[in-house]
């Protein structure tokens, strides 16, 4: 389904490049829930980004369903894949109502039946009727989540990019969003990448983890090998006993 | 040292007067510490981070702080004037916040802004403050203090940040540290760095430590003793190391709907609350 292969994407800050992605290459198969974890700054929101067309990769490295995407994206390309992001209050619009957020994807790719689309939209994510017309101040970040899962979903796409879709939640919103994504996914047959710096998440959702350091891929694991702690770079082995908690210094 | 505790508090609550009436943000929580390490778990809203500001004096009006007793080292903390609290605050007890890019001083030079605390504290000469000021960052593992001192906030990273606020609370050499939230901005590698730091302080110089958190794994695995909060109330305090045999369903819930590394599940479980925990 999504065949990334060399992907390197370099900033520039004045003359210095700032090489956020060097040679990544990874495939999602179709109905794949593929997860990329690392540390802030090693690159892994940069490849859903470049993924997504919102930064500028050197091309050509990307192909979807086989067919090559290049930097310019056409409409039915944005239709086909959707993205979630970190910060469920940073990415609504505050002086918009659920529904005129619900609505305007609709409106920009001209479909028909808006309202009762909305609506389902709002009853599939565990919204209610009367949750339509209020703002996001007047939702909980929870709600506030559903909505942009709603929004990204409403276009029915095959893709769909979550970059650390829980990591502003507490706990126990965290595990009824989860629940929601792994439930949408099934019944909207989607092929999903999951950024997240957290390990137990993203062995709850994806099948195949690569672990990235400094840009680079250090490792692609299966989930199995993950959860058994078998992983043959260092690194990760260091991410995996951090992640079960504090550990004293060897005396 | 199992005298008495440094710091013991009973009943106490912090409400906020709005609109809609009282908001009871801490109910009638009562607890002690030695010199250890106790954890203050609970989710956003449950009063945990609030519990921590009245141990200072920092509600802000118009809250209102009540308490049956709340007394650190011999001190009655509910009946100290202004200029009290400004002797004990930094100096005898110190809070460490979240996130090092909101709490240092954007236009000012690390260095300073350490030399600060101890120059309002000790009166010392200022030869003296850049000595222990070093001597501080090189406390928490900063490996070039020379260089970092002369560095501006914007300048470190996340782990540096935090390290220099941690610098930053002990030059005045509390009894007491309230860190809130001291990890949560950083990194699962950089995290267990800084709370070795923080270790090492309650075994060598016989701190009192008061981590709050909302993670349980670290909790369970840093602290001696928790306290989970649910709604401003404590509902459940026991070892740290027996968390996982909590009895209150809340606790229970909690550490099932985290998502585990070792086992799986198809589903997790979600916390249904009962409002007759608040009861």
């Amino acid at each position: 389904m999504i065949e990334v292969s060399n992907l390197s994407v370099t900033f520039r800050n004045g003359r210095r490049p700032i090489h956020a992605v060097r040679d990544v290459s990874f495939e999602v198969a179709d109905g794949e829930t593929f997860g990329i974890v690392g540390e802030s700054g090693s690159g892994k929101s940069t490849i859903l980004k470049a993924v997504a067309g919102l930064v500028e990769s050197e091309a050509p490295s990307l192909k979807i369903s086989g067919l090559s995407v290049g930097s310019k994206r056409s409409k039915a390309d944005r239709r086909l894949m959707q993205y979630v992001f970190q910060d469920p209050y940073g990415s609504l619009h505050p002086r918009q109502t659920v529904d005129d957020m619900l609505r305007e994807p609709l409106l920009i790719h001209g479909v028909q039946e808006i309202a009762t689309k909305v609506n389902e939209a709002l009853s599939d994510v565990g919204l209610l009727p009367q949750h339509r017309y209020r703002y996001p101040h007047q939702l909980s970040g929870g709600q506030r989540q559903r909505v942009a899962i709603a929004r990204a979903l409403i276009l029915k796409p095959r893709i769909l990019l979550l970059d650390e879709p829980t990591s502003a939640l507490d706990v126990s919103i965290q595990a009824e969003i989860l629940n929601l994504i792994s439930r949408l996914r099934r019944s909207y047959q989607l092929t999903s990448i999951l950024v997240s710096h957290d390990l137990g998440v993203v062995a709850h959702l994806c099948n195949r983890i690569a672990i990235m350091q400094n840009g680079k891929l250090v490792e692609l694991l299966e989930v199995e090998s993950l959860r058994r702690g078998n992983a043959k770079e260092s690194y990760t082995q260091e991410l995996i006993a951090a992640s079960r908690g504090f550990t004293r210094a060897p005396a | 040292m199992s005298q008495s505790p440094l710091l013991e508090v009973e009943g106490l609550n912090v409400s906020f007067p709005g609109r809609g009436g009282l908001t009871r943000a801490v109910r009638n929580v009562s607890f002690s510490l030695g010199r250890e390490r106790l954890g203050i778990v609970g989710e956003s809203g449950s009063g945990k981070s609030t519990t921590g500001r009245a141990l200072l004096g920092l509600i802000p009006r118009p809250g209102i702080v009540t308490a049956n007793r709340m007394q650190f080292a011999g001190q009655n903390l509910m009946a100290m004037q202004d200029a009290e609290w400004q002797a004990l605050r930094g100096r005898r007890i110190s809070m460490v916040m979240q996130d090092p890019k909101y709490s240092l001083n954007p236009v000012l030079k690390i260095g300073h802004q350490i030399q600060e605390t101890y120059l309002l504290h000790y009166r010392g000469a200022a030869e003296d403050a850049r000595k222990r000021a070093l001597a501080m960052l090189e406390a928490v593992k900063i490996r070039d203090p020379d260089f970092v001192y002369h560095l501006y906030p914007h300048q470190l990273s996340g782990g540096m940040g935090q390290r220099v606020m941690i610098a930053m609370m002990l030059i005045a050499e509390p009894d007491l540290l309230i860190a809130d939230e001291p990890t949560s901005a950083l990194d699962v590698t950089v995290q267990n760095q800084v709370l070795r730091i923080l270790d090492d302080l309650v075994t060598d110089r016989g701190m009192g430590l008061i981590f709050i958190s909302h993670n349980l794994t670290i909790v369970s695995s840093f602290c001696d003793r928790v306290l989970v909060m649910y709604g401003g109330k404590i509902v459940e305090e026991c070892m740290a190391n027996e968390l996982h045999k909590a009895r209150h369903p809340y606790t229970q819930a909690l550490i099932k709907a985290a998502p585990s590394l070792e086992h799986k599940t198809s589903e997790l479980s979600v916390v249904v609350r009962d409002p007759e925990w608040l009861a």
